[in-house]
């Protein structure tokens, strides 16, 4: 049974679209405070839809990193889209069409992904867009209240609001390392070399020290602990 | 300007080119089981080469992001929702800078 019911996507996105609203409202924060103006931050969210992705993006525009950094490091940071992707394939109406699907395919993102690939057999393109709608409006009007709010709030609460993005990325590793050995130890394989990465004396970008990390701890993950067949996430 | 442009092109080409290839080109299933895996674990590699370090200055100074971080630590592994870790951590992050 296909779910393809838009109004049923539009429920399922709102607690998405809130949760996205106050990440990307730090991101907006994050932008405004490197010299990014808050329009190229809501061009950034609209266009890029991802959070991780994004806030290195940042840093690395904000670093004056080359265009190769920057296209290596949201390869490497957005390859699980990839594999979510490719999960969807599986996923959608068979009889969804070349533009639907590429339209489709623009809002996948972890939590989308996770709802619709979790809660349903099968869905629709009608069921997709009202998914992904609301998820897409909170992402870019977070960022650009953000933005806007960065010149009026104290600087207090403006350092305070920038754990939030990681605190968030906290709740997403924990939970799974604290469930699997695996994980925990590729968590902590990236955790460490990015630390040492940041002690040596040597200026590497940000963005290259994250591919590198990535590269080392996955691979070290795979190699260490193959999973079995079908046990994607 | 220009260059900012350029910047958010590249950015959104890839990203999208990544979520769009799968669905549009390929219809079979991964088999080599090292790629699987690799791909598995990708996500949690990244978000722990971008939080750690970056989350212990996250909020302006050292011991304030260093309390907001143990706060998140201790929620998230509790199973807390993101925005409940996100939030609590700020919050502590900036009660700290008040009274440290």
């Amino acid at each position: 049974m296909i779910q393809n019911n838009f109004r049923q996507g539009l429920q399922d996105g709102v607690p998405i679209a809130l949760g996205y609203c106050s990440v990307s409202f730090a991101f907006g924060i994050m932008c405004v405070n490197q010299g990014i103006p808050v329009w190229i931050a809501a061009l950034i969210s609209l266009t890029n839809l991802t959070s991780a992705g994004q806030f290195a993006g940042l840093g690395i525009m904000a670093a004056g990193g080359s265009l190769l950094e920057m296209a290596l490091s949201q390869f490497i940071i957005n390859l699980r889209y990839f594999l979510m992707s490719l999960t969807m394939t599986q996923k959608v109406d068979p009889e969804m069409n070349t533009p639907e699907r590429a339209i489709v395919a623009y809002g996948i993102t972890d939590e989308i992904f996770a709802l619709s690939s979790s809660k349903y057999n099968g869905v629709g393109f009608a069921y997709m867009m009202g998914l992904i709608a609301l998820p897409v409006l909170g992402w870019t009007l977070g960022t650009i209240l953000g933005g806007a709010a960065s010149s009026i709030l104290p600087m207090a609460i403006r350092d305070a609001l920038g754990i939030m993005i990681y605190g968030m990325f906290c709740a997403i590793i924990i939970p799974p390392a604290r469930k699997e050995r695996s994980i925990l130890v590729v968590v902590l394989i990236a955790a460490i070399t990015s630390c040492i990465f940041q002690l040596l004396p040597i200026e590497i970008g940000s963005g290259f020290v994250i591919i590198l990390c990535t590269l080392l701890a996955a691979g070290l993950g795979a190699f260490l602990f193959p999973i079995k067949q079908e046990e994607t996430r | 300007m220009t260059r900012l442009f350029t910047y958010v092109a590249v950015m959104a080409g890839v990203t999208y080119l990544i979520r769009c290839i799968p669905l549009l080109a390929y219809r079979k299933k991964i088999t080599n089981q090292f790629v699987q895996s690799f791909l598995y674990y990708v996500p949690y590699a990244v978000l722990g080469a971008m939080t750690f370090p970056a989350i212990f200055t996250s909020g302006g100074e050292l011991i304030p992001s260093l309390l907001g971080t143990g706060t998140a630590i201790i929620l998230a592994y509790q199973k807390r929702s993101l925005i409940t870790v996100a939030i609590a951590a700020s919050v502590v992050v900036y009660l700290a800078s008040l009274f440290l």
